[in-house]
């Protein structure tokens, strides 16, 4: 059985949403309807039509352009602030497993610490002190996924470096970055992934949170989380305004949970012994 | 010529409840091209023992004594000058051939990976020669399993190729910790036989490790019998196998099925169970088991008593233990 079908129905829509998003992205970088902050007063909160798709906002942008164009900042806030989580997180989780000691000890119970704050709470405080903007946000929910990965990291490497064949390849002589490289990473890869897609979506809602809060993306670049606070002063007269947004969100987060749903079916074999 | 001359080693693993010793004052010599068996029950010390003579004790571990191997002290040897020793001049089999492969790379890569560490040669030079490796333990098809991943080899032949890794460099030490107990008997015996002859083709020593002594009595020069940590008798196989002086060994021999014995006849056990290692005290570990026990086996470690030709038994009492039935 194949690892698409073993991932069943959540890992195929989770990946057509995801490819969706993507592609969005993507298109944005080379066309959108409209320049997505070009404001044109006489047709604003227009209705959808053939020539706005889902209709202007109260300054007269086009949403679908912004919808467009908002993808691009969900994905860089995405990627950027999985690959922070990654890299240190990986990193940190790696050395806890090998040095073992107080070395662990100490890592872990730093990663307990900034578990202790809840992370939004610790990227309003990054944002609002350092000012607010894109590469703020990033770093702060970055700064938020590093001990959760490095706990992951750590806990996937200490079960490999538990197996014989770690011991073994000691015995052959190699050292600890040879062993990490050859055994430890492509063994834990599995569960990484996962996580690191169900963080993925965790950053996509904390950037529109915080750009909603205004301590994200800053005019005239367009965001979701923008658009939705820009949508609430007109909430009763284009309630749908809030809608387009906020379905973008909700989409894109179903789409990458249900991707990593998905492929934690198809990667983890002792789902796949049960089933 | 001593390869390996090990004195009053010790290892203590730190628990949370304070230090355990699980080897203790163990004091052997291994010549090249020698085979010295070690034998003892679950939590003996005997993995340890190996795991220590190869610097890989657990962290944490603390080693006492002295090992000195082709006339270097490896006790106080860096983890560098360690690492370059293992897998090149003395490496391991490891007991669960299922788990010692890694299941993501094939077995010729992992063969070729001392060779490509120690020998510096291409990774393609030395899948070429593991595949000669593989084909020195005489796995049926060397070439197919070189470029096979484990799961598609049987256990006899991950076995025969964790020896191919082992003895790649050419070791002068090779430690087989309990090589055949994953694997059938029909398989056991050919392994065994594998590991032997490759001793006698290499000259290069042997350590095998092992619960069963009729593996040990066929396959070794000397033996090591190895109780709660401590060494209990060591000598030729022979000598210690017919005439043991302690009465562990005894006992042990004792509790052989015998071949042609009377229908319903029981085997003879030893009463008891082993100690843990906290509860030993100063004391012989046997002490509570023993049908020779007296006063002093409980309060005092027995001393080494020695019977010539090598042959050592430690037991306060050693005099009085008659020959094996």
């Amino acid at each position: 059985m194949s690892g698409f079908a073993r991932g069943g129905f959540s890992l195929w829509l989770g990946a057509t949403l995801a490819a969706a998003l993507l592609m969005i992205a993507a298109l944005s970088f080379v066309w959108t309807p409209y320049p997505p902050a070009a404001i044109d007063i006489p047709h604003k909160l227009a209705q959808p039509s053939l020539a706005h798709w889902f209709g202007t906002d109260s300054l007269g942008r086009d949403v679908a352009s912004q919808l467009i164009a908002g993808a691009r900042v969900s994905i860089l806030v995405g990627v950027v602030a999985v690959g922070i989580g990654l890299v240190f997180g990986v990193a940190l989780g790696l050395v806890a497993a090998f040095r073992k000691g107080v070395v662990e000890d100490s890592i872990m119970k730093a990663c307990d610490f900034v578990f202790a704050f809840p992370a939004l709470l610790s990227a309003i405080m990054l944002t609002s002190t350092f000012g607010p903007g894109v590469v703020n946000a990033i770093v702060a929910i970055g700064a938020a996924n590093v001990p959760i990965i490095a706990k992951l990291t750590r806990a996937t490497a200490n079960s490999v470096l538990a197996r014989e064949y770690a011991l073994a390849a000691r015995a052959a002589g190699r050292g600890p970055l040879a062993i990490a490289a050859d055994h430890v990473l492509p063994n834990i890869l599995p569960a990484l992934i996962v996580q690191a897609t169900i963080q993925f979506a965790i950053a996509i809602l904390a950037e529109a949170a915080l750009s909603y809060l205004g301590l994200g993306a800053q005019p005239p670049q367009p965001s979701w989380g923008r658009m939705l606070s820009d949508a609430q002063n007109v909430l009763y007269n284009a309630p749908r305004l809030a809608i387009y947004p906020g379905a973008a969100i909700a989409l894109s987060v179903l789409g990458l949970n249900l991707l990593g749903d998905g492929l934690r079916d198809a990667l983890d074999p002792r789902l796949r012994a049960r089933s | 010529m001593t390869l390996l001359e090990v004195t009053d080693l010790s290892v203590d693993l730190p628990l949370p409840r304070g230090a355990v010793r699980v080897v203790d004052g163990a004091t052997f010599r291994l010549d090249a091209g020698e085979s010295l068996g070690v034998v003892g029950e679950s939590g003996s010390g005997k993995t340890m023992t190996a795991l220590a003579l190869m610097g890989l004790a657990p962290e944490g571990a603390r080693i006492g004594g002295s090992i000195r191997f082709e006339g270097r002290e490896l006790v106080s040897s860096s983890e560098e000058a360690m690492r370059a020793l293992r897998g090149d001049r003395m490496a391991m089999i490891f007991q669960e051939p299922m788990t010692a492969l890694n299941p993501l790379h094939r077995v010729g890569v992992q063969v070729a990976e001392p060779l490509v560490l120690h020998r510096g040669l291409s990774r393609s030079a030395a899948f070429g020669e593991a595949v000669r490796l593989l084909e020195r333990v005489r796995l049926a098809d060397p070439e197919r399993a070189a470029h096979a991943y484990p799961f598609a080899l049987s256990g006899g032949e991950r076995q025969r190729a964790m020896i191919a890794m082992a003895i790649g460099c050419g070791p002068r030490l090779v430690i087989a910790d309990e090589p055949t107990t994953a694997l059938d008997v029909t398989v056991q015996a050919r392994i065994l036989a594998l590991i032997d002859g490759l001793r006698v083709e290499t000259g290069m020593a042997v350590i095998l490790v092992s619960h069963d002594l009729a593996v040990v009595a066929g396959n070794c020069d000397r033996v090591l019998v190895l109780y709660g940590g401590l060494v209990m008798e060591s000598g030729p196989v022979e000598v210690v196998l017919r005439a043991p002086k302690n009465p562990y060994t005894r006992a042990l021999l004792e509790a052989r099925p015998e071949p042609g014995a009377p229908r319903g006849a029981r085997l003879k056990t030893i009463p008891g169970a082993p100690p843990r290692h906290r509860d030993v005290g100063a004391g012989c570990p046997f002490a509570a088991r023993c049908e020779l026990t007296v006063d002093v086996c409980r309060t005092a470690r027995p001393p080494s008593v020695a019977f010539g030709a090598g042959h050592v038994s430690r037991c306060w009492r050693a005099a009085e233990v008659g020959e094996a039935p």
